[in-house]
């Protein structure tokens, strides 16, 4: 038995040889998978984010001619949020090209925990920008996950931050509508403790997929009359929710969304009724006018070559996926300083997703001034940034109503490091020592 | 001609109760065999290994006891995504609680706890027939999601609700390569295969059938539907359980009950309905046509050079998909697998048709 596995393993190898071998031949190219959903009951939040993600790398290769002079390609791969599509995808793309995937953007948190054990493997980062599983935040335990610009965890404190400014909390009554799945239960734990610690009431009502019927959590949230609800949904959920809210009169302006439940495709449908809506922006809003945003412009939507429509352009969610695109560029670029300008491996890419260092200048040269807080990672700390404002639909467009906040990291990171570590040691993971690197 | 059995005689027993009575046909399987566990591991690349191969063996594997269920005893179920749902977590929890015990003991640990279940689920039938009986596993499929998301204890108190399966060793052997995974599985469904097969022939085969084709006069000739149909949920939830723990473990790792959702258990029936009710290679060939069909639709477009925008890809794939359904249904409704044993009819007579 022993000698047959043997035997297949060096035929494997050979193959693998081969393969490789021809790709030393190949093209001055970067190649990195786009993990989308352009169908379904998510199309409608799915859409923008893909658009603005791949514009952004068509920006890159038109005006910059590629990163340090090596094209970018990607390929889309439509997921429709299911888990098993996504593990699909990610091995129908993660060899491609010379030097196979870059990373990947999951775009969403089931994908992304189906994926994270096998990025140890695989040796191909996973960038979850404002999503994904908040204690991947400990990069000495999960060496390949960047939750960049903020956790769920770091989401739910600052969300609780703002409301308590607003007054005590003590005997107070919080709603949880979340969507029941891995992305909607993130926030729990950081919402319990804060209960304990604050002294509120969380009601957690739970939304089934897709999250078209929510009539029973909003009947609850009628006769317990929260004094305030945390939305977190996604897709067809969130307008429906927010519709929800407006039959049984609960006011808007006592609720929160999280930043992937504030955006246009949410409070359009309702339009004017949203008014007073709020949620967490992660660090932007429906910006348009960042220098980004001109060269877009300017480079390709003018000559046609955009992907979605010239007006949506800056919209929420077509920021965070231009956004989500722009850190996977920098970590390229911050890589080629240490390994040369030439098509990098996931390995190298992840180096330099891990000494990224973009601070006010650098954003400021990249357009990104005003929609990205400067961030910087360390293998301690693979978020890089946790700071957030709370912006409101005022029936037309989204306005920043809050000063920033900043996740109470001495409150989270106790909790993230327990269940990094937890994971560590279920999986028999190596915990790096960080301090050993610099 | 190619396939012809004259010349082949029984002279014994043993002979008269083969598995294959044709000489061609064994050939073919010891083929087919071969090629599954020697030559493909030498070519194929981990991509056919990971998207394509694994994930067949395992739905075929579901298919099997789904089509013992349905195609051989007649009871109608839509419950095959809660039964894969309970076998993956049963796996899980026993593979977390009792870590040491060897992970082929928990398969069929889990795949007898999902039998216990099945049956349980499968009590209805004893009193109700088709489109109501399906309805009552439908059933099976809304508890499961809701049990799983929402007891805790289940899911070993994961914050998110989503569990990853540890690794998977036997032996002091990891199988964490793509190769090792594919043999682990391929080993386990020829197995299945094999028994399912020999099952179907045997006495407990033979109720089930009877039972399918008229159950009034299958209780008169002495067969006890009591018996038949729970044995039948019994068995049918086993393989499935068995297969759901698979799919958890081997093919996606990590996992929430949306994977098991009630697409799933539509997805299993439509693969019977093409592969054919009542055939156990006909559930393979339908695993395959499902499996397979959505990524060639996905993957003909780009290897013509026409880029079509990822969603208008998946739409197609979804009214293609729904378009042979209806043709297979009008045309062939006993599935591939008729088309299969008509092709072989025909090279048979070949080249003399009459």
């Amino acid at each position: 038995m022993k000698t047959r596995w043997k035997t297949a393993g060096l035929a494997c190898a050979i193959a693998a040889a081969f393969t490789a071998g021809g790709a030393f031949a190949q093209a001055n190219e970067q190649f990195v998978p786009v993990l989308v959903y352009r169908t379904g009951a998510y199309a409608p939040n799915g859409v923008p984010w893909a658009n603005g993600f791949v514009d952004y790398l068509k920006l890159i290769n038109e005006r910059d001619g590629g990163i340090g002079g090596v094209k970018l390609t990607y390929e889309e791969c439509e997921t429709g949020y299911a888990t098993d599509r996504g593990v699909e995808c990610y091995e129908r793309l993660k060899g491609k090209g010379p030097t196979g995937a870059t990373g990947f953007n999951s775009l969403s948190t089931g994908i992304t925990y189906a994926l994270t054990d096998k990025t140890f493997g695989d040796k191909i980062p996973m960038f979850t920008t404002g999503y994904g599983r908040s204690e991947s935040a400990d990069g000495s335990v999960f060496k390949w996950n960047f939750p960049l610009l903020g956790t769920y965890w770091s989401a739910a404190d600052m969300l609780v931050q703002h409301v308590a400014k607003k007054g005590s909390l003590k005997g107070k009554k919080i709603a949880l509508v979340y969507h029941d799945s891995p992305f909607g239960k993130e926030p729990i734990p950081v919402l319990e403790e804060h209960a304990k610690k604050h002294g509120f009431e969380l009601l957690k009502l739970p939304v089934t997929h897709p999250g078209v019927e929510q009539k029973a959590t909003w009947l609850q949230v009628r006769q317990q009359r929260p004094d305030y609800v945390f939305l977190w949904g996604w897709g067809v959920m969130n307008s429906t929710a927010i519709r929800e809210a407006i039959n049984v009169s609960y006011p808007r302006l006592q609720m929160f969304g999280v930043w992937w439940s504030a955006a246009e495709p949410d409070v359009l449908p309702a339009e004017m009724a949203a008014k007073g809506y709020n949620g967490l922006s992660l660090g932007h809003s429906n910006e348009k006018n960042a220098g980004v945003h001109k060269d877009l412009m300017k480079v390709l939507y003018d000559k046609n070559k955009g992907t979605g429509k010239k007006e949506d352009v800056g919209h929420v969610l077509y920021n965070r996926g231009m956004i989500s695109a722009m850190l996977l560029v920098e970590s390229v670029v911050k890589a080629q300083t240490k390994f040369g300008k030439k098509p990098l491996t996931g390995e190298q890419v992840r180096w330099g997703a891990e000494n990224l260092n973009l601070d006010a200048a650098r954003l400021k040269a990249l357009g990104f001034d005003g929609i990205v807080q400067p961030l910087k990672t360390s293998c301690a700390d693979h978020e890089g940034t946790r700071k957030a404002r709370v912006h409101t639909w005022d029936g037309t467009t989204w306005s920043y109503t809050s000063d920033w906040y900043e996740a109470d990291n001495k409150f989270l990171r106790p909790m993230v490091e327990a269940q990094a570590r937890k994971y560590a040691a279920e999986k028999k993971v190596e915990v790096r020592d960080c301090k050993k690197e610099s | 001609m190619f396939y012809r059995e004259n010349g082949q005689f029984k002279t014994s027993y043993a002979d008269d109760q083969a598995l294959l009575s044709i000489k061609q046909d064994k050939w073919f399987i010891w083929l087919v065999l071969a090629v599954a566990f020697a030559v493909v591991p030498m070519f194929a690349s981990e991509y056919l290994f990971r998207a394509i191969l694994i994930p067949f063996l395992i739905l075929a594997l579901a298919a099997i006891g789904l089509n013992l269920l349905v195609g051989y005893c007649g009871q109608i179920s839509l419950g095959t995504g809660a039964f894969m749902m309970v076998g993956a977590y049963a796996a899980y929890n026993i593979a977390v609680r009792i870590p040491e015990l060897n992970i082929l003991v928990v398969f069929i640990l889990a795949g007898l706890i999902t039998t216990v279940v099945g049956m349980v689920f499968g009590i209805p039938s004893l009193r109700i027939k088709g489109l109501y009986l399906a309805v009552a596993t439908l059933a099976a499929q809304f508890f499961m999601d809701w049990l799983f998301s929402r007891v805790k204890w289940l899911t070993n108190d994961s914050s998110s609700g989503s569990v990853s399966a540890p690794v998977v060793e036997m032996f002091g052997f990891k199988l964490d390569s793509p190769i090792a995974k594919y043999w682990f599985v391929l080993a386990i469904v020829v197995l299945f295969a094999l028994i399912a097969k020999n099952l179907v022939r045997s006495n407990i085969g033979r109720s089930w059938m009877a039972t399918r084709d008229m159950d009034v006069a299958a209780e008169i000739i002495g067969i006890r539907p009591v018996y038949a149909k729970l044995s039948a949920f019994a068995v049918s939830s086993f393989f499935v359980g068995v297969s759901g723990a698979l799919w958890a473990f081997v093919h996606l790792g990590s996992w929430e009950p949306l994977a098991f959702d009630i697409n799933r258990s539509f997805t299993m029936i439509f693969m019977i309905i093409i592969g054919g009710l009542g055939s156990i290679l006909g559930s393979f060939l339908g695993a395959a046509f499902i499996v397979v069909l959505p990524l060639v639709l996905n993957q003909v477009p780009i290897w013509f050079g026409i880029p079509i925008s990822t969603a208008t890809a998946s739409h197609l794939e979804f009214m293609i998909f729904g378009a042979l359904i209806v043709f297979f249904l009008i045309v062939e409704p006993h599935g591939l697998a008729r088309l299969w044993a008509i092709a072989k009819e025909k090279l048979r007579i070949w080249p003399f048709p009459h």
